[in-house]
């Protein structure tokens, strides 16, 4: 039996993981992405195991929903990706810091 | 009319006259104005004078003592407007307003040619009501505001030439030196508030009897306790002393010369610096409660007659003079006041009105009259061009001096047998203070008289024009007009007064000895405790007037008078060039008296130039450095400074926004977790 | 240790959540810190597959089939679509890595050890949630997810599938570039047409040549 304790230290150590991710990749645009995608995996294992033990539905339709809109918003931060690329022919994150138009 | 109608018209009407001629003095016209405010000032003469009648008579109607008006009641204390009317007021409002009339008529005379007529009528019309608020007071808020207002008049009036340096100086120095003594004046009220719970002269009064008013203390040094009642009328006498020029708050009375002569002889000599007497009298209920204040008073007066009067002898400006008489003279009403001879005090009040005003306006009728030289040693041999000033001038002088049967002689009489009947603490010291003051007063009045209008002419001695013209306004035209160069008589407006001033000054204090000292004509308005009562001792030895006077001749007083006009009339008349000599040989007690004691040069290098480097030190350490540097400016450049640090946080990288934002949620986790 | 026990201990519920667990943490460390972001993508894939096992494992077997199936097979194969369409400059991207290393690992580890104290077994444990209810052999975890999403949730599975409206339209939006040599049609321009575009008169004067027809 794996009670729910762990289910929650490996959220968490994976949570951080991708935190150290964003910390350690700043610059390259694909990995941030990557690492947002990580972190709501750990939060949809969070959710999935709070339903499993409290045998409550709702957890997983909410899962199912925060599949949706990381699938949306992985699409359109990707679309974003491609446009800047194609002006600036770099991922790098600091190519975007001029503010203007 | 009734008594209260009567009170209210005499002391509005001069009100009502300041304010036609000061506002509307474009619209009226300088004969507009000026009979405007002799007509206020009056019709309050008249009115005065039939009060004074009224009590002289005895009518019990005309005693009066209400409160008008209640202005605010802040905190329990009530501010109120009322009249007290008795012998003592009475008294007062005749003397004030008789010497006002003619001073306001001898001003016609006097400031013909001064563009600010108009206004000078304004002011001296607003003086008479502000006295009158101060005689006819029924309580401390009263007093005080009268009190306040004449300073701002003889303020006004001292600088009314104002665009003369000397003048404002002067009148700057008379209204700080007055502040100084209108604190001690503010403290002592206060303290009867507190003492008292009231500011009604009435219930004041009333509740000195209590045995625990008397003999309350208060602690102003921990652990020294001084009576209540003594620290009370100290503080009351320092504003007396503020307002009467009394040593040491004494130094403003002769710059106060720089105003105009009318207001010298109105202000200066006869009703507001004896606002100070008058006030220690008014509150003679009070002061009769501590021995020690009133030795005070008395040792003060005594300093500043005797003191005084010897600067007057080697002055050479002849309203100078006659300023330092005036001081002198306020010593000896301080002095009489000391030894609780109250009614001494008031008695010489009136009677040196009389004079004293007399002598200033002849002063003035002669500065007039030698187109505004007022240096003595370039007059001279005046008296067979000015005949009427001449004479009224002599009159004036044997009052002040003294001479049996004169006015001067029963008031400065009573006050020397007084003192020397007190057996006050200081009482002999104060004898021999105002005693010889006697002979110095004989010797600078005669000198005056002498180098004025006897001896030889020295109007056109080397030095004689060019310096001291003090009374610029009338330079200009006079030299026009005046084209001849010889000193004549002035205009009626200006001898009348003069010679209307004269009569009392010779006669009033024959009549009116004998009542007002010794049977008790003032009545309920002064207290005298039993065993101060000097003038009681006093009273089996005065039979009449014409007795008194004949024991005059035998006295002391007489013969020092005497021999101070015999040394007067040797010096300055028969051996002129005697004095230089004289001058030569006491040169270090001249110096001093030149130098007035030093009581200048103390408070210029102390006070005033003190306070600047106090202002300068303020100014830049407190207010360019602190206040504006550290607080205004310093908090603009704080708030600049840490915006350019912040600014650091905003680069501009995606990056380092996901940083500082993880970096907060880590600490906010980190607060929850582990900051229980 | 035969075989058979070993072959028990791995797949007994234990040791599938083990092995899941463990490959899943490798792999996400594989995702930050590998130098070729296609071997990085490949690495959440990776990821996402262990993390099926696990949610398989917590009888969520309609969701892991959907990580598999939707978050695999559609949104990362569009992550590996651009990875590889894109000229990466590595070098450029990788500089700081070795500098924020340390900064990143200590910020990481602060916040695991916080969350770690939070969620552990003390509030968490079987004392406060007791071991689960395992559902019945035929049960379907597809029809009870169903029945609540199409029962209470179906406004926001509404909603939700406007969301994936909307991303496709800014998607397209954002990408969508004109190709310069096709020719086409712009109905609302040639309706707008004004006459003095199309037509000039031009005044010329007539020639007229000697004898001779035009």
């Amino acid at each position: 039996m794996i009670p729910l304790s762990h289910f929650l230290i490996l959220s968490a150590l994976l949570f951080s993981v991708a935190v150290a991710g964003i910390f350690i990749n700043r610059k390259n645009m694909i990995v941030l992405l990557m690492c947002i995608e990580l972190m709501l995996l750990a939060v949809n294992m969070n959710f999935v195991a709070f339903s499993r033990f409290l045998d409550d539905t709702d957890g997983q339709v909410f899962v199912f929903f925060i599949l949706t809109v990381a699938a949306a918003e992985a699409a359109i931060g990707l679309a974003i990706l491609v446009v800047l690329f194609r002006n600036r022919r770099t991922i790098n994150v600091d190519a975007i810091s001029e503010m203007k138009g | 009319m009734d008594v209260k109608s009567i009170y209210l018209t005499i002391v509005l009407a001069p009100l009502v006259g300041a304010i036609l001629a000061g506002f509307f003095g474009r619209q009226i016209g300088r004969v507009g104005s000026h009979v405007a405010t002799i007509l206020g000032v009056g019709i309050s003469t008249v009115l005065s004078l039939y009060v004074l009648k009224g009590f002289i008579d005895g009518d019990a109607s005309f005693q009066f003592n209400e409160t008008l008006y209640t202005w605010m009641v802040a905190g329990g204390i009530r501010f109120e407007v009322g009249f007290l009317v008795d012998q003592l007021t009475a008294l007062m409002m005749a003397v004030v307003t008789f010497v006002s009339l003619m001073v306001h008529i001898y001003t016609i005379g006097y400031m013909k040619d001064d563009p600010g007529y108009q206004r000078f009528f304004s002011y001296i019309s607003l003086f008479t009501f502000s006295m009158l608020m101060l005689v006819m007071a029924n309580n401390f808020t009263q007093l005080f505001f009268g009190w306040e207002a004449v300073g701002l008049v003889s303020y006004l009036l001292i600088g009314f030439w104002y665009k003369r340096p000397s003048a404002i100086f002067a009148n700057l120095k008379a209204f700080l030196v007055n502040r100084v003594g209108d604190f001690g004046f503010l403290l002592g009220i206060g303290l009867v508030l507190y003492h008292f719970d009231s500011l009604n002269y009435a219930e004041v009064f009333a509740r000195t009897a209590e045995p625990g008013i008397a003999a309350a203390t208060i602690e102003l040094i921990p652990g020294h306790a001084w009576s209540m009642m003594t620290v009370i009328c100290i503080l009351l006498f320092i504003g007396a002393m503020g307002k009467s020029a009394q040593a040491p708050l004494h130094v403003w009375l002769p710059d106060s010369m720089e105003g105009p002569t009318p207001i010298s002889a109105l202000i200066h000599a006869a009703t507001m610096v004896t606002a100070g007497i008058f006030m220690v009298s008014r509150m003679s209920p009070l002061f009769e409660m501590s021995d020690t204040a009133l030795s005070f008073v008395m040792l003060t007066g005594a300093f500043t007659a005797f003191f005084m009067g010897l600067i007057g002898l080697v002055q050479n400006d002849i309203k100078r003079v006659v300023a330092y008489s005036t001081l002198s003279q306020l010593g000896y009403m301080t002095v009489a006041l000391g030894v609780s001879a109250y009614s001494a005090a008031i008695f010489h009040l009136m009677t040196h009105a009389f004079f004293k005003a007399l002598l200033f306006l002849a002063a003035g009728s002669v500065i007039m009259g030698m187109h505004h030289q007022q240096d003595m040693r370039f007059m001279g041999g005046l008296k067979k061009y000015m005949p009427i000033t001449f004479i009224t001038a002599w009159i004036g002088t044997i009052a002040l001096t003294g001479f049996p049967g004169t006015s001067g002689f029963f008031s400065k009489d009573i006050i020397i047998e007084a003192v020397a009947e007190s057996d006050r603490y200081g009482a002999s010291v104060a004898y021999w203070a105002v005693l010889l003051g006697v002979l110095i007063t004989s010797i600078y009045s005669f000198r005056l008289l002498y180098l004025t209008f006897h001896g030889p002419e020295r109007h056109s001695a080397p030095g004689a024009h060019g310096d001291d013209h003090h009374d610029d306004a009338h330079h200009h035209d006079d030299h026009q007009h005046h084209g001849d160069g010889k000193p004549h008589e002035s205009p009626w407006v200006v001898w009348v007064p003069l010679v209307l001033l004269a009569i009392p000054s010779l006669l009033i204090g024959w009549f009116t000895a004998k009542p007002i000292l010794f049977d008790g004509w003032l009545g309920q308005a002064i207290v005298v405790h039993e065993k101060n009562d000097v003038l009681a001792e006093l009273s089996p030895h005065f039979h009449s007037s014409a007795g008194f006077a004949l024991e005059g001749f035998k006295h002391w007083p007489f013969w020092l008078m005497l021999i101070g006009f015999a040394l007067a009339t040797w010096v300055y008349l028969l051996k002129p060039g005697l004095s230089a000599q004289i001058a030569k040989v006491f040169k270090l007690p001249v110096r001093i008296l030149n130098d007035k004691y030093g009581f200048d040069r103390l408070y210029q290098a102390l006070f005033a130039r003190g306070s600047l480097r106090l202002g300068n030190a303020l100014w830049r350490f407190g207010d360019r450095a602190l206040i504006d540097g550290a607080v205004v400016d310093g908090s603009a450049k704080t708030v600049g400074r840490f915006s350019q640090i912040l600014r650091l946080a905003q680069s501009g990288y995606l990056y380092d926004y996901a940083f500082v934002m993880i970096v907060g949620l880590l600490l906010l986790l980190m607060l929850f977790v582990f900051g229980r | 240790m035969n075989i058979e026990s070993i072959f028990q201990a791995v797949f007994s519920e234990a040791g599938v959540f083990y092995v899941c667990g463990g490959v899943l943490l490798v792999a996400a460390i594989m995702v930050i810190t590998l130098r070729n972001p296609v071997h990085a993508a490949l690495s959440l894939v990776l990821c996402f597959f262990a993390s099926a096992g696990v949610w398989i494992l917590l009888e969520a077997e309609f969701l892991g089939i959907v990580l598999v199936l939707v978050y695999v097979g559609a949104v990362m194969v569009l992550f590996l679509f651009v990875v590889m369409m894109l000229d990466i400059n590595i070098a450029e991207v990788r500089e700081g890595f070795v500098r924020a290393l340390p900064v990143g690992v200590v910020v990481a580890g602060l916040m695991a050890v916080s969350l770690i104290v939070v969620v552990g077994a003390k509030r968490f444990g079987f004392e406060s949630f007791g071991p689960p209810i395992k559902a019945a052999a035929g049960h379907s975890n597809t029809a009870e997810i169903g029945r609540t999403l199409f029962g209470k949730y179906l406004f926001p599975f509404e909603i939700a599938a406007v969301i994936l409206l909307v991303a496709i339209v800014v998607a397209i939006t954002l990408t969508l570039r004109k190709r310069p040599d096709t020719k086409y049609q712009n109905p609302a321009r040639q309706v707008q047409v004004r006459r003095d575009d199309r037509v000039r008169l031009v005044d010329i004067p007539s020639e007229s040549k000697k004898g001779g027809a035009p």
